[in-house]
């Protein structure tokens, strides 16, 4: 199956409505239905229902992970670990999921799907990818790729990404997308033919126009701030939080040292034996239970990890608006230049310095003939030119406008998310300190007995 | 904590008295008391029908509220003693009432030195008034230790806090260091003014009472300094010969003084890792609310529930300085002087050994006929009697310093469960008045959002 190469200047629509080659018949159903009944798949009021409507359609999830050896691209022996994907569809009727779909795919593939997802949908906030490298570590967490901690928490991080596009209204019709759930073998190859790497716009190219562009629309200025200081702060937040868990991990793990002693003295007390000896009990138990609460802890800074990442999806979106912008502003440039030139040849003043000026001084000046030659051509190239202004100039209000509404999407995601991210942080601190009620308590009873 | 006067065991012969007083140890001697003397009195009384100057001691009447009369140590009739003796435990009892406070620093051209002011309150007939206010230095507090192990040698003398401590200090005279040790101080004092015996000693009522030029000069008599390292040579000497023949309760003494020497050691560096652990982990908190503030700077939905969320934090972070200060004046001071008081325990132990050995090496220069051995019989027979007084001097006030022990490091560690229990209480309510706060926020947000 081909896909047609598509400029990603000119797209402004998202991907085909119509699933390409020839479909799963239940999941192409569900798509097809979707594009079929949707008409403004791209405004915000109907993306509720979209969700909803989708993820009822199918459940994905990331449910296993294994270490893997193989042979790589240089043939060499390396080591990498691989995630099982299931996807199920579930019926209506009776709520019941049946396997549709499940196999292997390892972190590097989901990378090229998102590479995929940038290129071809530069007005979206693609979901990003949990961390390549353990970051943010504190001493007890280790920073090794195959630490089975680490591995539980990307596998998680894989599945929320999955569930993020499947629930987002305009990528989850994206057929490489479906192909990623339903193709193993080969998949690689079909997205490479997509060509989409080559279409992908050169990061100098992206910085000169950042530099260079005039009037970029204010509010993309604005959330390229705003981007900038949500990385900067969440950062912070979460390099001091593993300082904390660490120190915190230090108070609770010294009062164990309590158990052991209280035990070896209780031996040579009689009246205050028992109660010595239960207590050092209950200071073994206050030690070992902060392995759980940090652990719990560690989900809520993935959360908050996930949009630290998001901030550079965001970031993305406002350099393709420059990009366009500044495109739009040379383009607009060349034809005012092209069309003073006209006027100049016309009416045969020469106000500004020209090539043609010049030569002429040196030359003599050209027959009629010839400059009505010149003035024809210009004339086809500022009418093309204009055509072109137009284009591009519906182009970049089609971005603005398709972009936008994607990042008011995007805003009420991230309001609700880490907004429940820190209802849960309270929840664990909670609980945190009813355990620690309750075994202090207990404690306080076997001291007080002694 | 104040030691308790306990009803010991009864006991044959008595405590030797304070040093000065000049009675032989060996002898039953009279026990100098008045109102507030422990139960040891009335065993005394009952046992010391043989001895008529004792008895005539006893029958002298001294009053307690003749404040003004400088009269030698009297005690009160017997009849008296026993009628105290109901109301033991009762605090009215204690009168004798001690404060160290107010350091102040002395520079001199040679030194730099601390002093401290103590000031003595009592109703005791043998002081000369109601109350007293000295200052004294380290050194002085030193001396009386030392005169006080002289004079009872087996009894257990509180523990002074070391000199220096040599890791972690700047400077000699930090505020932190200075106020540990004033605590300290205090509670030495205090522990002598409610020991039984020790509360009589002659020096220790000196050290309360004199001017400093008096302390000074009644330090200078007392055996020198080079007789008293003599002593110190012999002592080691002799103690090793001790160890052989000690008796049976007296091993399991010492088996117990050095498991509790090693565990008690090591709960004084568990205590005081967990307060630095504490203290690190206060430090990085200080800096984790405010984040979220700043947070909330560039955010409009969440602005709210962040500054709550800092807020939170923030009281989470007193709470735990309020534990931090707990565990340091509850917890610390008590495991602390428990391990000075071991290592106490293990000289008294010595000297204790030594003595008997003084009594076996006359027993075995008479059995082998080494030296001349006509005096060697009344010799023996008084370092019999000395043994027998410092072995019940030291059951005696063993029995009561593990009561003490076991009440003092009981309430220390009901005190820290109870910090803890508090800090976790208060956090609780913190982190749920603010669900409780989004709860209630989210519900109001949902019914505007009806039509």
């Amino acid at each position: 199956m081909e896909q047609a190469p598509r400029d990603p200047e000119r797209q402004l629509q998202p991907a085909p409505l119509e699933p390409l080659g020839c479909p799963d018949a239940g999941l192409g159903a569900a798509i097809g239905k979707e594009a079929a009944g949707a008409g403004e798949e791209d405004s915000g009021v109907d993306t509720m229902t979209h969700n909803n409507f989708w993820l009822k359609k199918i459940e994905i999830s990331v449910s296993e992970a294994e270490k893997r050896t193989g042979r790589n691209a240089m043939n060499m022996q390396e080591t990498y670990t691989a995630y099982l994907i299931e996807t199920r569809s579930v019926e209506h009727t009776d709520g019941q999921s049946v396997l549709t779909d499940s196999l292997w795919r390892r972190y590097s593939e989901f990378e090229l799907l998102r590479n995929y997802l940038l290129v071809y949908y530069p007005h979206i906030v693609v979901p990003p990818l949990p961390e390549k490298r353990a970051e943010f570590v504190w001493h007890k967490l280790s920073a090794d790729n195959m630490d089975p901690d680490f591995v539980e928490r990307r596998r998680i991080g894989l599945e929320n990404f999955l569930l993020r596009i499947a629930s987002h209204p305009i990528l989850c019709r994206d057929k490489i997308f479906y192909l990623f759930l339903t193709q193993e073998g080969n998949w690689k190859e079909t997205v490479n033919e997509t060509g989409f790497q080559l279409k992908a716009d050169s990061r100098l190219k992206a910085l000169n126009a950042t530099f260079r562009v005039k009037n970029p629309d204010k509010r993309f200025t604005d959330l390229k701030h705003y981007s900038d200081e949500l990385q900067s702060v969440i950062s912070h937040l979460l390099r001091v939080r593993a300082r904390v868990a660490d120190r915190l991990y230090g108070v609770y793990k010294v009062h164990g040292n309590y158990g052991r002693v209280f035990s070896e003295w209780s031996a040579i007390e009689k009246e205050m034996g028992d109660g010595l000896q239960s207590a050092g009990h209950h200071m073994d138990v206050y030690a070992s239970s902060i392995d759980d609460i940090l652990e719990d802890e560690e989900h809520y800074a993935d959360q908050l990890k996930e949009y630290l990442f998001y901030a550079e999806a965001l970031r993305a979106v406002c350099r393709k608006h420059e990009l366009m912008q500044y495109d739009l502003e040379m383009a607009a440039q060349d034809l005012a230049s092209k069309k003073q030139q006209c006027e100049e040849l016309a009416t045969g003043t020469v106000r500004t310095f020209s090539l043609k000026g010049m030569t002429t001084k040196l030359f003599g000046q050209e027959t009629p003939e010839q400059r009505e030659a010149r003035i024809k051509v210009l004339e086809e190239q500022i009418n093309e030119g204009e055509q072109q202004l137009k284009s591009k100039n519906l182009e970049g209000r089609e971005f603005v406008k398709n972009a936008w509404a994607d990042i008011e999407r995007f805003k009420e995601q991230k309001n609700r998310d880490l907004k429940e991210a820190l209802i849960s942080y309270a929840v664990m601190q909670i609980s945190m300190c009813k355990k620690g009620i309750q075994v202090w308590t207990n404690a306080k009873e076997c001291f007080s007995k002694m | 904590m104040e030691g308790e006067r306990r009803a010991s065991q009864a006991r044959s012969s008595g405590l030797p008295a304070g040093g000065a007083d000049g009675e032989s140890p060996g002898g039953s001697a009279p026990f100098p008391g008045n109102s507030g003397s422990s139960a040891l009195l009335q065993a005394e009384v009952l046992d010391l029908d043989e001895d008529e100057d004792d008895l005539e001691v006893f029958s002298k009447d001294a009053s307690l509220m003749d404040m003004n009369s400088f009269s030698p140590m009297m005690p009160t009739s017997p009849l008296s003693m026993i009628n105290q003796i109901k109301f033991e435990d009762e605090p009215d009892l204690k009168d004798l009432f001690i404060t160290v406070d107010e350091p102040e620093s002395h520079v001199t051209t040679i030194e730099t030195f601390i002093t401290y002011r103590i000031i003595t309150k009592t109703s005791r007939g043998e002081f000369d008034s109601s109350e007293f206010e000295v200052r004294r230095r380290y050194q002085d507090f030193l001396w009386l230790k030392g005169k006080l192990e002289e004079a009872h040698p087996t009894l257990i003398i509180p523990p002074l806090p070391e000199k220096f401590i040599v890791k972690g200090m700047v400077e000699r005279f930090n505020d932190d260091f200075i106020e540990t040790r004033r605590k300290a101080l205090h509670k030495f004092l205090n522990r002598i003014a409610d020991h039984p015996t020790l509360t009589f000693n002659e020096d220790f009522k000196i050290f309360l009472t004199a001017q400093a030029w008096e302390l000074s000069s009644h330090k200078k008599q007392g055996p020198g300094l080079l007789s008293r390292m003599g002593q110190t040579v012999r002592a080691v000497a002799s103690s090793m010969r001790g160890v052989k023949n000690r008796p049976e309760e007296f091993m399991e003494m010492n088996n117990f003084i050095e498991l509790f020497s090693q565990k008690i050691n090591l709960i004084d560096k568990i205590s005081q890792r967990i307060y630095k652990e504490e203290r690190e982990y206060f430090d990085e908190m200080k800096e984790y609310g405010p984040i979220h503030i700043l947070w909330s700077a560039s955010e409009e939905d969440l602005v709210d529930t962040l500054k709550d969320v800092a807020g939170c934090i923030d009281r989470c972070c007193k709470a735990t300085e309020k534990r931090m200060s707990g565990l340091s004046e509850a917890l610390l001071p008590v495991v602390h002087e428990y391990v000075l008081y071991s290592e106490m325990l293990m000289g008294v132990m010595k000297r204790r050994d030594q003595i008997q050995a003084e009594l076996d090496s006359k027993v075995e220069a008479l059995t082998y006929k080494k030296t001349d051995t006509d005096l060697l019989p009344e010799e023996i027979g008084k370092l019999e009697d000395k043994v027998e007084c410092a072995n019940n001097a030291l059951k005696a006030d063993w029995e009561r310093w593990k009561q003490n022990m076991q009440n003092d490091i009981k309430l220390a560690f009901t005190d820290m469960a109870e910090e803890n229990i508090h800090y976790y209480e208060q956090c609780l309510a913190t982190w749920e008045s603010f669900l409780t706060s989004q709860t209630n926020l989210h519900l109001e947000e949902t019914s505007e959002d009806k039509p």
